[in-house]
């Protein structure tokens, strides 16, 4: 009686485990297939087309995924140093200082938490157009710099609750000691927040990779193309579309998350669950 | 006097201990207002103003290109009265929100509960449950979904080998938002990460109590899992309507808001609007209307938590 029930439990678990990646391990499979094999429903093709890996790095005519992975990668340093460099100063001062009409002003930050981009979109989009600043990174980079960008509230929320946590004595004694309001935010407080600062450049990095519409909207011109709008312009030029390079690509596309979540699990599971962030 | 100078003239008077000294001066509402600058600049810019000068658009027939107009409610009466596609963004995104947000919030529950019972290969079972979250955003698994859904794609795979004739999904009205919406499902990983920690908040002695009491499973899931889980399912379902709401990428690049529009979800209507057409004063319009519904829709969720959200607080003191 006592046996069986777990038994069950954990068979339950296994199918129902199998079934979630199920689409990613066909995705495998389905990234070797040549086209006339794609409607197969053998998993794993007969004959393994590798080449849908080397042929769809180049499938854009002079423009290999080298370039777009590098430009991808490049606003990726670029946006992730912007937020840690804002976010933590703005958490700072909201966690740990005391200043007129702060309540009011997280409020505000709280406010805007749950504020639908798509009210924003249109505005910015005439703004950063009449400062010519489409087909630039700096729509990406500039909001980042002001703990605004894609995410960036949400990182100052999640940091406050974090500072808030932090035993308030270490200030105190600092403060006799002599040390300025910024030495306490860089030598004690930034320390102790790390663990939160790696959640939150790891949640930074992944929503900027699927940043899809802004990438969309922002970047026009292939030589400045990230890895994503890559992927749609194969999927959008393609006659005969050449199902095996695209998935390939596809496949490799998801690599970057894939590896930052393999070895920063524990960062993923605590953010998620403290703040209730989405992933 | 210029900015540098005056700077040195400060850390001068600031005596002894140079740039520390003169920090040090600051009292904390000065340093704190220097703090929150960044967010506080980003704030009026990127947001308060953007915000303004949106419903000042809604308002005129913004093109980008030429000088706006003041057109007056004209955007807002063509939206109610003579705008098809609008309605049909409309249907398609409260039937997408509506079908996709309860069953991401249920399934999420349900793994999580049993999930928090099998404690052996608990981050195994979590790690394959989490992984469609962590992609499923990307451009990439859309495409993939693309794939799975079409004529000779894997899903049709699976129903012939049940002796079901399938079609292709996405080319299909009927079943189009379906598989939009089941890839919505497939993400409800991240949900059940965030029940997961919130049913180990919930303290063992309740559960030992009753069961002295006699109290079966289901009982026990009714009247204190549920409950306590309330706040938790409270905070996912608002913001879960609300980022349902704006879903773009996959209806975007799996079927392009076709076929026949059955796709065409409100923020897809209003990206063809601002960016395919450059009605940017029209777009404006429309997104101050789906604000309006989001907000409504939150108001109305929060309305009705008083009946079904449970606070420890409220009654704090029968427990002790």
């Amino acid at each position: 009686m006592k046996l069986w029930k777990p038994a069950i439990r954990h068979g339950f678990m296994i199918l129902f485990s199998l079934v979630m990646v199920y689409p990613v391990i066909w995705w495998i499979g389905a990234s070797l297939k040549s086209n006339s094999e794609m409607s197969s429903p053998n998993i794993f093709p007969a004959d393994p087309v590798w080449s849908n890996f080397t042929s769809g790095w180049t499938a854009i005519p002079g423009r290999s995924f080298t370039d777009f992975y590098l430009n991808t990668f490049g606003l990726e340093a670029a946006v992730l140093l912007a937020t840690l460099v804002s976010t933590t100063l703005v958490a700072f001062g909201f966690g740990r200082l005391d200043f007129p009409l702060k309540k009011f002003w997280f409020s505000l930050l709280m406010l805007t938490l749950m504020l639908p981009g798509q009210v924003l979109i249109i505005p910015q989009y005439a703004m950063f157009h009449q400062m010519g600043w489409v087909n630039t990174y700096l729509p990406f980079i500039v909001p980042h710099m002001l703990a605004t960008g894609a995410g960036g509230t949400f990182f100052v929320f999640l940091l406050v609750q974090f500072i808030r946590g932090l035993p308030k004595e270490l200030d105190e004694s600092a403060k006799i000691d002599g040390c300025s309001w910024f030495g306490i935010y860089w030598r004690i407080v930034m320390p102790l927040t790390k663990p939160a600062i790696v959640t939150v450049m790891i949640f930074c990095f992944l929503w900027n990779w699927d940043d899809f519409l802004g990438h969309l909207l922002y970047i026009n011109s292939v030589d400045k193309y990230t890895v994503g709008l890559a992927l749609r312009m194969i999927n959008d030029s393609q006659a005969g579309m050449q199902w095996g390079q695209l998935l390939a690509m596809s496949l490799v596309s998801i690599l970057p998350a894939t590896l930052v979540f393999m070895f920063l699990q524990k960062y993923f599971v605590e953010g998620i669950a403290t703040t209730g962030i989405k992933g | 006097m210029n900015h540098s100078s005056a700077i040195k003239t400060m850390k001068t008077t600031a005596g002894p201990g140079g740039r520390t000294a003169y920090l040090k001066r600051w009292d904390a509402p000065v340093a704190g207002y220097l703090f929150i600058a960044p967010w506080l600049i980003g704030f009026f810019w990127l947001t308060a103003y953007p915000m303004l000068l949106s419903l000042y658009y809604s308002f005129t027939d913004y093109t980008l290109m030429q000088p706006v107009s003041w057109t007056g409610l004209h955007n807002y009466s063509k939206i109610f009265t003579a705008d098809a596609k609008f309605v049909k963004s409309v249907q398609v995104t409260f039937m997408y929100v509506a079908a996709s947000v309860p069953l991401k919030l249920i399934a999420a529950l349900l793994v999580a509960v049993i999930l928090n019972k099998a404690v052996k290969g608990i981050s195994a079972y979590r790690t394959a449950i989490y992984f469609p979250s962590l992609i499923g955003g990307s451009i990439a698994v859309s495409l993939l979904w693309r794939n799975i859904f079409g004529i000779d794609g894997f899903f049709n795979k699976i129903l012939a080998s049940f002796g079901l004739e399938g079609s292709s999904w996405i080319t299909n009205p009927n079943t189009a938002l379906s598989s939009l919406i089941l890839l919505t499902v497939w993400q409800f990983g991240s949900s059940m990460v965030i029940f997961l920690a919130g049913l180990k908040q919930i303290p063992a002695d309740l559960y030992e109590a009753s069961s002295v009491d006699g109290a079966n499973r289901w009982f026990q899931f009714f009247k204190i899992t549920l409950p306590m889980l309330s706040p938790t399912l409270y905070f996912n379902l608002i913001m879960g309507v609300i980022n349902a709401f704006q879903m773009f990428t996959s209806a975007y690049v799996i079927t392009n808001g076709g076929p026949m529009n059955s796709t065409n979800v409100y923020a897809l209507y209003l990206y063809e609007q601002a960016f395919s057409r450059y009605h940017l004063g029209y777009a404006s319009a429309l997104a101050w209307v789906m604000l309006v519904i989001i907000v409504i829709i939150s108001l109305l969720i929060a309305g009705t938590s008083k009946y079904w959200v449970f606070y420890e607080s409220d009654t704090g003191g029968g427990r002790k």
